[in-house]
């Protein structure tokens, strides 16, 4: 055992990038809602970046180490300290058997994650770890932590090299209104041109109700062509639904496979790591892009792991040359 | 879909002739085995490709789907194979049974023998792991759901709503009439494959007694029971 969990807080889970290749049979993604933030975290601890992490929703949890390693946090700030003194977010930091830590509070943002050195030691379900709770599978015995669950580091590393130079800038700034890009479609000529012009104008707030599953939003209503029903289809992460009430619904980690609402427009992959972070009371303004424009986002975040990966590992490198 | 899905549609409606087109395309897809491409979800009309923008673009995708429709002709599907699911129908298995044949103005017995005689395709799954969407039922059994959900059904329950009918795959919340149960795992996410419907396929239900179907849920959950199958012959 090297974790003992005193506290779950409201909803703690094992989350990885997500169980890929099961939604012809119904069987949704899951997975971090935050993925941006799940990788930095796994690559300042030198693992691969989709390890899989503890996903920390706004009340953290209380987690007694019971032998040494060392962790990253990362996402949202939840005001996490280590016996009393406060934790450094995106950076190395060892903790030693007997040491608790704690979560004092939302400060930014939704989820944090919080990666350990050599990963998790869960069973891969369907080639993921990540839980799906409503099918029971996957992370710890497919739910969130409860007071009492001890959780096993796979392969810890207390000695990593270089460890004080492991660190990164703060990456997950809070935003007061935070513009999410979107491709149109599949289904926006399902929509009024005045419902189009109304989704990407007004500014819309994230209701208390949204979960893992959808960011359900409130504000203007927006128009439908006739009708809001479509025979389903498949649906990806950031995709925007409009049911009948004219609200929209960013599907989210735990999505069902498909849908039968028209999609007015989905959310580019390159800003899921602001959805992930969106809570009760955020603003939020869609923007249209191109999918040229989406996948070149995409394509930056891509180089930017790359790079910060061997600047991380610079010192590795002087030592080897 | 954004920058990560592309969905092909086939029609704007529900009939097995789009069901056989949205097959055929995927099968063609599956053999070109794209780089990039990371899994495909067939529904009733459509094709949904999730793949990797940062291995595959849009465009070069697009151009690859766009080639491959002109050579769909040449695609010969395999035949349908048809899962056989043992059901114990009525009693405590399916509290609704009753009430789907005064419905329907037939005898229980007559509703067990049209529900259990035809050969209905599975269009797609979704809802929840390993719920497949099954067409093809009499319309002399249809019934309307119920009008308060129950709470819980367990596992392997048969149940029919509308016109439509299915086999609920975990225990999940519904309205549909439960008309019977199955011993047969559809879905565990321990076994390899984890789940046993696959779009394309047919489901033939037969009945069995209760001591038949304590028997096959024994074996099930020894994990010693495998589905049987036959090749559909076309008609």
């Amino acid at each position: 055992m090297s974790i003992r969990v005193l506290q779950p807080g409201i909803q703690t889970t094992v989350q990885d990038l997500g169980r890929f290749g099961y939604q012809q049979y119904g069987v949704p993604v899951a997975g971090a809602m935050d993925p941006r933030s799940l990788k930095l975290a796994n690559i300042i601890l030198d693992n691969e970046p989709g390890e899989a992490t503890l996903e920390i929703t706004v009340t953290g949890p209380q987690l007694e180490f019971t032998e040494a390693n060392y962790i990253a946090l990362t996402g949202g700030d939840l005001g996490a300290v280590l016996d009393g003194r406060p934790v450094p977010r995106y950076e190395a930091v060892k903790v030693e058997a007997g040491q608790v830590l704690r979560f004092l509070g939302l400060r930014s943002g939704c989820r944090a994650y919080l990666a350990f050195a050599g990963g998790l030691d869960v069973p891969a379900v369907m080639g993921s770890r990540s839980t799906y709770m409503k099918a029971k599978i996957g992370g710890y015995e497919g739910r969130r932590l409860e007071a009492g669950d001890e959780l096993r580091f796979r392969a810890p590393r207390p000695e990593l090299a270089f460890a004080e130079r492991r660190k990164l800038g703060i990456d997950f700034v809070p935003q007061k209104e935070y513009s999410l890009r979107v491709v149109w479609g599949p289904q926006d000529d399902h929509f009024t041109e005045a419902g189009r012009r109304t989704f990407c104008s007004e500014v819309y707030t994230v209701s208390a109700e949204s979960d893992r599953m959808g960011c359900r939003l409130e504000g203007a209503v927006i128009e439908h062509q006739s009708g809001a029903d479509i025979i389903s289809d498949g649906i990806a992460m950031g995709a925007v639904q409009v049911p009948a009430a004219g609200l929209p619904i960013i599907m989210a980690a735990d999505r069902q496979t498909t849908g039968g609402y028209p999609k007015i427009a989905a959310v580019i992959s390159a800003d899921f790591r602001y959805l992930g972070q969106l809570k009760g009371g955020d603003k939020v303004r869609f923007v249209p892009v191109t999918v040229e424009q989406a996948q070149n986002s995409r394509k930056l975040d891509e180089q930017y792991y790359r790079m910060i990966r061997a600047f991380l590992d610079r010192d590795r490198a002087m030592e080897y040359n | 879909m954004g920058d990560t899905a592309l969905t092909v549609e086939f029609g704007d409606e529900i009939s097995e002739a789009v069901s056989r087109a949205v097959r055929a395309y995927k099968i063609a897809l599956e053999r070109a085995d794209l780089p990039g491409v990371v899994e495909l979800v067939p529904t009733y009309r459509s094709l949904t490709v999730h793949y990797d923008p940062a291995v595959l673009s849009y465009h070069a995708l697009r151009e690859r789907l766009e080639a491959l429709t002109d050579g769909l002709g040449d695609v010969e599907l395999p035949p349908g194979r048809v899962l056989e699911i043992p059901v114990l129908y009525g009693g405590e298995a399916g509290p609704d049974l009753a009430f789907v044949a005064e419905h329907a103005g037939l005898s229980e017995e007559e509703v067990v023998r049209i529900h259990s005689s035809a050969e209905y395709l599975i269009y797609m799954l979704g809802f929840t792991p390993g719920f497949a969407y099954l067409g093809g039922m009499s319309e002399r059994i249809a019934a309307p759901r119920l009008t308060q959900p129950r709470v819980r059904i367990p596992a392997g329950s048969v149940g029919i709503a509308g016109t439509q009918t299915g086999v609920y795959p975990i225990d999940s919340p519904g309205g549909w009439r439960l008309i019977g149960r199955t011993p047969m795992k559809m879905y565990d996410p321990h076994r390899e494959p984890p789940i046993l419907p696959e779009a394309g396929d047919y489901m033939k239900f037969y009945p069995v007694t209760q001591a038949e179907y304590d028997a096959i849920l024994r074996d099930a959950e020894a994990g010693t029971c495998a589905v049987k199958t036959h090749a559909r012959e076309e008609v």
